[in-house]
């Protein structure tokens, strides 16, 4: 006697083979790591892929996430915007070079408050975060802000709760600007912060505080323009109140040693010069000097590379800063030199 | 009929070779659903052994004091379950506190009071509830209660309950509108179908002769309720419950949108906080470091450990019910 | 105040709590999904069918993220309810009321009301550390043994429903318990073991936990089962979390989607089930 709902399940299987594949189709870069980059990454993919058909599919599950999937080696890349310690990079036998450089901006929701009308230093921010200043209207940001009213309320301070470098960055200016800071809390790309909300990635402490009244986070630039959040000025080693822009981004990192960074490990905050963003830094791309699989590497540095010379015009529509001509050529020659299969390059480009 | 040794009546039948080959298929099919038997058996075994081998670092590590720590320091490399499990269990003491008594009232309303036409659909209508997959209870908690929280609520409780001697603490803090309680609310709001649809099936199955006493006797009906119903659906009731409470310590999506995601124990309710199934989704594809990742599993295996208790405890109550003769 | 009054208050009072509980969970329900269809109808375009997920700030829709949905669900029903069925048929055929029965049936309960996180990093640990990379195949499997329990306890109701005469008239015609089984009672049971899959497929078609660290996600179209692949709850989670507008309002209409299938899908069950005890009811 034949059992009749075999009939549709035998259709189901076969339908399903068809729509399926096991084969590796065109070569697909994988990556994943730091939030920060994420809306040039997430640019030049798209135009990349229109162009070439080569599709990067890019999760940006923060730095920490990053560094984790390609030592995990379940990544072609990995983006992170801590530098790893030269040691580190020896001991996994991984690569770093910078990709693209930004800023880390706080950004503020408090009534009545417009985008670059607040302006705060790092011992105040710092504070803030330490939860040592609780109130909008407390003397020590009112004294920054005298022309400003500030309501009585309550600061909300919005940190990421998932391994960051942006989450790096800004501690890293905070650790730099409050030794208190630096003892309780220091710099890392997840600390312990003593008071506030978390939030994943750079899009959820965009969210967290555009949704929170009185909430301060901080998210990179790009974020803050595209969402048209209430940046802060911030004080500059300099002393000078600066605001957020690809020329203070630019001032921080021109004097920036890249000749004589070991493995590229350069630290852009709280940098000379009287027009220097203080919370600026490299994005950092992570990979293997000796592949396994050699194809993907080379199609990921073909990527790059057109990302360096095409895709610079992008990348300063969203206020990062693309690296200088002399830095990639720098960049490029580690990619001949470093990255190889059987002792040859693995990039096909030059 | 005579059943008689003649053979060849029967020849059909009893052919050796056919008989042998039912047999075999017999063993087949035996073999392969008590295979597929086993495998639930070892589904939950693997899960209990892998939990144990990903969490055995952090716990030879850390020792009994990984339970007992605040602290979460990826930085330093010092982990303690305690914010988490706090989190955790306040956060379905909230939801239980909260579904129980409307879950109970939805069960009353439609095994007393609702008209035989309107049962169906509001019975339907309160199970639907359960079918919305909890990221939608997520997202609808971040987006429309917390900042209703926010305004309204918080800064209410805040005004009025904030200033008493002992239950004030459990209400002070700047109004962020997601938090301990804001996750407490929405798990309750996603508990409540469970609990509701338990406890009128259990009150369903009360012998409507014992009803019908009480109401002759002249009891009202929330006496009958009361008196009749509630003692006779005892372990009913308090299976459902603890069936809602396990539900409640494992969800994961409906709360690591509004919890606030930190690793800190405060004393209000209004204050974020982490539960233990919201600290893995949220960290678990970025923890770096053998330790930090084996935290993150030891943490499953803590809510493994608890949610299988309850679970359980309540599975036992349940079928001790079925066995009485009365379906759930 | 008589004590009959106090009585007939208090029952009032009472009767008016439940009232007003019933209509507190009617209007979560309505609330919720009021804000679904108002949201998600908002961000519902033609795109939504046909472009795949966009970058933040340009147009897109969710096919990768349905397509993957839909395949990774249909893989772990495949995969998970042949077990779930043959498992319950041992439980309500073979093993009865046996000790390895009652254990069985008792675990299988405490799985289904499982935290489904955990099963996420079961499968991670076996199957995407060992692979190397996050897959579809991964997440399929980890909403397989999320799909087990539901139809192992369906197959194990309905088999049991199935009335015993039926199993009797089989067995004396000499028939073994597998021809009768696979003769009898399944067709017998057909309905409510469909009933089975559908909720199996309600259940797990809305579960993202398991998947954040199996299938992980993929912002092209992907047919590959052994890469990441997009799926709709971890977009949702993905993009709703986020600060743009085009990636919420994507995300409140994949919302939308999956509440409407699932609600879809409770609905047929039910009404499956119901028209199956009718026809029980009425003597057949």
């Amino acid at each position: 006697m034949q059992i009749n709902n075999r009939i549709p399940a035998r259709l189901a299987v076969a339908a399903a083979a068809a729509a399926l594949s096991f084969a590796a189709a065109a070569a697909d870069i994988s990556g994943a790591g730091a939030t920060f980059p994420y809306p040039i990454y997430a640019k030049w993919a798209d135009a990349y892929k229109k162009l070439t058909g080569v599709g990067l599919n890019y999760q940006s599950i923060g730095s920490g996430g990053g560094i984790k999937q390609i030592k995990a080696k379940t990544v072609t890349f990995g983006a992170s915007d801590m530098p790893l310690k030269p040691d580190d990079l020896k001991a996994s036998g991984l690569l770093q070079f910078p990709m693209i450089i930004g800023g880390v901006v706080p950004v503020v929701n408090v009534q009545g408050i417009q985008g670059g009308q607040l302006h705060l230093d790092g011992a105040t921010v710092a504070s803030i975060y330490m939860g040592d200043i609780t109130q909008w209207n407390d003397p020590k940001i009112k004294s920054l802000n005298p022309k400003l009213t500030l309501p009585n309320t309550a600061i909300a301070p919005v940190y990421r709760s998932d391994g960051s470098g942006t989450n790096f960055l800004f501690s890293d200016f905070l650790s730099k600007a409050s030794p208190k800071f630096l003892s309780s809390i220091g710099a890392n790309t997840s600390v312990q912060w003593p008071t506030g909300i978390g939030a994943k990635g750079n899009e959820g402490v965009a969210n967290m505080t555009t949704q929170t009244d009185g909430a301060i986070g901080y998210v990179e630039y790009a974020y803050a323009k595209q969402n048209k959040m209430a940046y802060t000025l911030l004080t500059n080693k300099a002393g000078a109140a600066v605001a957020p822009s690809a020329e203070s981004f630019q001032a921080a990192a021109a004097n920036a040693d890249w000749v004589h960074a070991d493995s590229y490990y350069l630290i852009l905050t709280d940098q000379a010069g009287a027009k220097s963003w203080p919370i600026t830094g490299a994005s950092f791309i992570l990979l293997y000097k000796q592949p396994t699989d050699s194809a993907p590497v080379n199609e990921a540095l073909k990527f790059f590379s057109w990302a360096y010379q095409d895709g610079a015009s992008m990348a300063a529509e969203l206020d990062y800063v693309p690296l200088p001509a002399a830095l990639i050529a720098q960049v490029k020659k580690t990619w001949v030199s470093e990255i190889t299969s059987g002792g040859h390059p693995v990039w096909s480009g030059k | 009929m005579e059943n008689s040794g003649s053979e060849t009546d029967t020849v059909a039948i009893i052919d050796p070779r056919h008989a042998a080959k039912q047999l075999i298929y017999e063993r087949i099919f035996r073999a392969a659903t008590l295979s597929a038997a086993i495998l639930v058996l070892l589904i939950l075994g693997g899960v209990a052994l892998s939990l144990l081998r990903g969490a055995w670092p952090a716990v030879s590590h850390f020792g009994f004091s990984f339970v007992t720590r605040e602290i979460w320091n990826p930085v330093t490399d010092q982990f303690g379950a305690l914010a988490a499990i706090y989190g955790t269990v306040v956060t379905s003491l909230i939801a239980m506190l909260l579904a129980v008594p409307a879950g109970f009232g939805i069960a009353l309303f439609l095994t007393e009071l609702c008209p035989p036409l309107l049962k169906r659909p509001i019975g339907v209508a309160v199970e639907l509830l359960a079918a919305v997959p909890s990221i939608i209870f997520g997202i609808w908690g971040l987006f429309v209660l917390a900042p209703v929280l926010q305004r309204h609520v918080q800064p209410w409780l805040i005004g009025h309950l904030g200033h008493l001697t002992l239950l004030g603490s459990l209400f002070k803090g700047p109004p962020f509108g997601i938090g301990v309680l804001t996750a407490g609310v929405v798990l309750a709001i996603m508990v409540l179908p469970f609990i509701a649809a338990i406890m009128r099936d259990v009150f369903d199955t009360v012998p409507p002769m014992l009803k019908e006493s009480g109401y002759g006797l002249g009891a009202t009906t929330w006496e009958v309720m009361w008196n009749v119903v509630v003692p006779h659906s005892r372990v009913g009731m308090v299976g459902g419950i603890m069936l809602g409470l396990g539900r409640a310590l494992g969800e994961t999506m409906a709360v690591t949108f509004v919890i606030g995601n930190a690793h800190r124990i405060s004393s209000s309710l209004l204050a974020p906080g982490t539960t233990i199934s919201s600290a893995i989704a949220n960290e678990f594809t970025e923890a770096v470091g053998d330790l930090y990742t084996s935290s993150l599993i030891a943490l499953g295996l803590l809510l493994f450990l608890i949610t299988f208790t309850v679970i359980a405890a309540a599975q036992a109550m349940l079928r001790r019910l079925e066995r009485r003769g009365f379906a759930v | 105040m008589t004590r009959r009054t106090l009585r007939k208050a208090k029952n009032g009072i009472f009767l008016a709590l439940s009232l007003v509980a019933t209509a507190l969970g009617l209007a979560c329900l309505a609330a919720i999904l009021w804000t679904l269809l108002s949201h998600g109808l908002a961000g519902m375009s033609g795109h939504l069918f046909t472009q795949m997920t966009p970058p933040p700030g340009s147009q897109g829709g969710l096919l990768n993220a349905i397509y993957g949905s839909a395949v990774m669900t249909l893989l772990g029903i495949l995969i998970g309810s042949p077990i779930g069925v043959l498992a319950g048929t041992y439980l309500a055929e073979y093993g009865r009321d046996s000790r390895l029965s009652t254990v069985i049936r008792f675990i299988n309960d405490v799985l289904l009301s499982a935290p489904s996180i955990i099963i996420g990093l079961f499968v991670y640990e076996i199957v995407v550390v060992h692979m190397g990379h996050f897959s579809a195949i991964a997440g399929a499997l980890a909403l397989s043994i999320l799909a087990i329990p539901v139809t192992l306890r369906t197959t194990e109701d309905m088999l049991n429903l199935v009335p015993i005469g039926m199993k009797d008239s089989s067995a004396a015609l000499g028939a073994y318990p597998w021809r009768t089984t696979l003769s009898v009672l399944y067709p017998a049971a057909r309905s409510g073991i469909v009933t089975g899959l559908l909720l199996a497929v309600a259940r797990i078609s809305g579960e993202t936990a398991p998947l954040l660290f199996t299938a992980l996600n993929n912002q092209f179209w992907s047919t590959q089962l052994n890469a990441p692949m997009a799926n709709l709850p971890v977009v949702i989670f993905q993009f709703a979390l986020s600060p743009y507008k085009n990636w919420q309002d994507l995300a409140w209409a994949g919302a939308l989607i999956i509440t409407v299938t699932i609600l879809v899908l409770s609905i047929s069950a039910r009404v499956i089930l119901a028209l199956l005890q009718a026809e029980r009811g009425s003597g057949r």
